[in-house]
């Protein structure tokens, strides 16, 4: 094939994702006017999902950093029996449908559920609260930040983290003043992408969690239950979170590169 | 001091090697490239461990494989300077050199006033507020040491240091880092493959070769006994090995490769697997080895019609600068045995030397030096 006709096919290609990709988008923000937008923002329904929405999406990216991190770190520097397993494990949701991980929660901590039932003994329910939603964030966004931070995790230049045992840092210090600074940008890309993914989740919520507005009716529940009664509400809320997914990934892609330790960086650092 | 014993097989290469140093001595360590000599530095520093060895720095044993002994490398009173520096990038030049006190919880103040005081032994003070990717290789390599000594270790590991630099700051700093050495309170080990750096840094050294200790001991005892071929060319003089004859009578001129100019008796010969050297030096009979400095050799396009004893005949394979840049080449010739002859740029010129030139390699039979 000669280059232009090369160019042609890949180019090509790539403008009708591009407008496959952009359509859509570009539809719901047709549907409505920016006054329509503007006042129905103001409502009751949007206003407690979004609340919501930006709750458990926020506590879920804590809960995935807080678990996720130390899993990344042990998955990236060390070698141990059963490790294939637990990256599968790690994965898994992300290839799973949506309403069998729900399903599957329900299960695990449903009131008769295997571990519900434990927690029930407690005083502890999960399903169809606030706490359930955040568990079913959980367990979607993990792999979203475990893939990119171990990534960053392996990726810090081996020779570093042997010049910072030969200068007398414990594994922990290493860690943090080595390995976590120069895998920012990684992990600040997974934190960006399992945010995101616990914003957006829809399936396993509303089959472990319900769809209960107020304490369990995210964005995404909300959308699906204003389709079929109100449909400008649905496109603002719509239109919302399209706005907000876009702008985390936007945001935390680019901008981790000049706030962080890069800050002097004139070229590319070793 | 040092007592190293190291065993380990990594798929084919095998390693199992000996070390010996005393207190406050520099010993070098030189081999050639996949000899194993960084894999030395790495036992020694923890990054790696012997299958089987030990290891006793200063009377504290760091590592016995028979009593289950291994001090991880973090626990170690190690400085290791490695080949590239190894610089953290997201710290600036006083970071990198506090960041060893800092991990062992030393006070502020303290790491403060440490770390500057290193910083300006190295001449690097100026330098401080800079990032390493702001820094030259020389700048770098004086914040790598300046990082390592600072904690005051008690063996003091250098991976070719030098290696990353230009000829010119690598002799300028070459020369710094002697004076340096000599003021530390540890024992250096000093890895390089550069002959003239081996012979300036250390006046002890040990050879490597193929994961084994082929030969240790004082610099000029190295010069005077290379033990292998590859130390005699290691430290630029050319190694005889052959049975020293002292009778010459029965042996006429026989021709082939070697052929000595004259045949009078009296001078001493050394039968080579090929040829034959004559020697002004009398010796005794029997296996014997034989040194000729290159510098003693002669290059003529003709054959020379001097008093030279020993020619050899042969193709000029290559020619480097010794020391690079400096007045002197160092021409490998193949002959048999092969050559190596240190002569002028002058000379160079003048007879249009280049790889694949056919000259004349001779010798005076008194520059056959006979070790011992």
């Amino acid at each position: 094939m000669n280059r232009l006709g090369w160019r042609f096919v890949t180019g090509g290609a790539a403008i009708v994702l591009t407008a496959f990709l952009v359509l859509p988008l570009l539809a719901l923000f047709l549907r409505v006017s920016p006054a329509v937008l503007l006042s129905r923002l103001g409502e009751p329904v949007v206003l407690d999902a979004l609340r919501l929405s930006l709750l458990t999406s926020a506590a879920a990216t804590l809960v995935v950093v807080a678990l996720g991190l130390p899993m990344a770190y042990l998955l990236a520097t060390r070698d141990f029996p059963g490790k294939r397993v637990i990256e599968v494990l790690v994965d898994l949701p992300m290839v799973l449908p949506p309403t069998v991980a729900g399903f599957s929660l329900l299960m695990a901590f449903g009131r008769t559920g295997l571990a519900g039932h434990s927690l029930e003994a407690f005083g502890v329910s999960l399903p169809f609260t606030t706490a359930g939603v955040v568990v079913a964030q959980v367990f979607m966004a993990v792999p979203f930040f475990v893939g990119p931070a171990r990534a960053g995790l392996a990726g810090v230049d081996r020779r570093l983290v042997d010049a910072a045992a030969t200068l007398r840092a414990s594994e922990a210090f290493t860690f943090f003043r080595v390995m976590l600074p120069l895998a920012t940008p990684a992990i600040m890309a997974g934190i960006a992408m399992s945010g995101a993914r616990a914003l957006g989740e829809f399936g396993a919520t509303i089959t472990f969690a319900g769809n209960l507005p107020g304490t369990t009716q995210t964005m995404p529940l909300a959308v699906y239950l204003a389709l079929q009664s109100d449909l400008d509400a649905a496109v603002v809320m719509s239109v919302l979170l399209l706005a907000m997914a876009f702008g985390l990934l936007l945001g935390l892609r680019s901008a981790p590169v000049g706030w962080f330790w890069r800050r002097d960086a004139r070229g590319t650092i070793r | 001091m040092l007592e190293a014993r190291f065993a380990s097989r990594l798929g084919l290469f095998s390693l199992d090697v000996e070390l010996q140093v005393p207190d406050r001595t520099v010993m070098v360590l030189v081999g050639e490239s996949g000899s194993g000599k960084s894999t030395v530095l790495r036992l020694l520093a923890g990054l790696l461990a012997p299958e089987r060895g030990r290891l006793v720095v200063d009377g504290k044993t760091w590592f016995d494989s028979e009593r289950g002994a291994a001090l991880p490398a973090n626990a170690r009173a190690v400085g290791h300077v490695a080949q590239d520096h190894a610089l953290f990038p997201h710290l600036s030049v006083s970071q990198n050199v506090a960041f060893g006190l800092e991990a062992q919880g030393v006070p502020r103040s303290e790491v403060k006033r440490r770390a500057a005081s290193a910083l300006e032994r190295l001449g690097v003070s100026a330098l401080a507020a800079r990032r390493p990717h702001q820094l030259s290789g020389g700048q770098q390599q004086r914040v790598a040491i300046a990082r390592a000594i600072v904690l005051e270790p008690s063996l003091l590991l250098l991976d070719e240091p030098l290696s990353a630099l230009d000829a010119q700051s690598r002799r300028v700093i070459r020369s710094e880092l002697k004076r340096l050495l000599a003021t530390l309170f540890c024992t250096t080990l000093y890895v390089t493959h550069n002959p003239a750096e081996a012979l300036a840094m250390g006046e002890r050294i040990t050879v490597i070769e193929a994961g084994r200790v082929t030969q240790t001991g004082a610099r000029d005892d190295l010069m005077r006994h290379p033990r292998s071929a590859y130390v005699a060319e290691f430290l630029g003089v050319n190694l005889f090995r052959g049975s020293l004859v002292g009778t010459p009578a029965a042996r006429a001129d026989e021709g082939g490769a070697v052929r000595n100019a004259s045949t009078p008796p009296g001078p001493s010969r050394i039968a080579l697997p090929e040829g034959e050297l004559v020697l002004a030096a009398p010796g005794s009979d029997g296996e014997t080895s034989a040194i000729v400095n290159p510098r003693e050799i002669t290059l003529t396009l003709e054959r020379p019609a001097s008093t030279a004893r020993n020619v050899f005949a042969g193709v000029i394979e290559e020619l480097a600068p010794e020391p690079p840049s400096g007045e002197r080449v160092r021409i490998s010739v193949a002959c048999v045995p092969p050559l190596i002859a240190e002569v002028t740029r002058q000379a160079v010129d003048e007879l249009r030397l280049a790889p694949g030139t056919r000259v004349f390699a001779s010798f005076k039979a008194s520059g056959v030096v006979l070790p011992g």
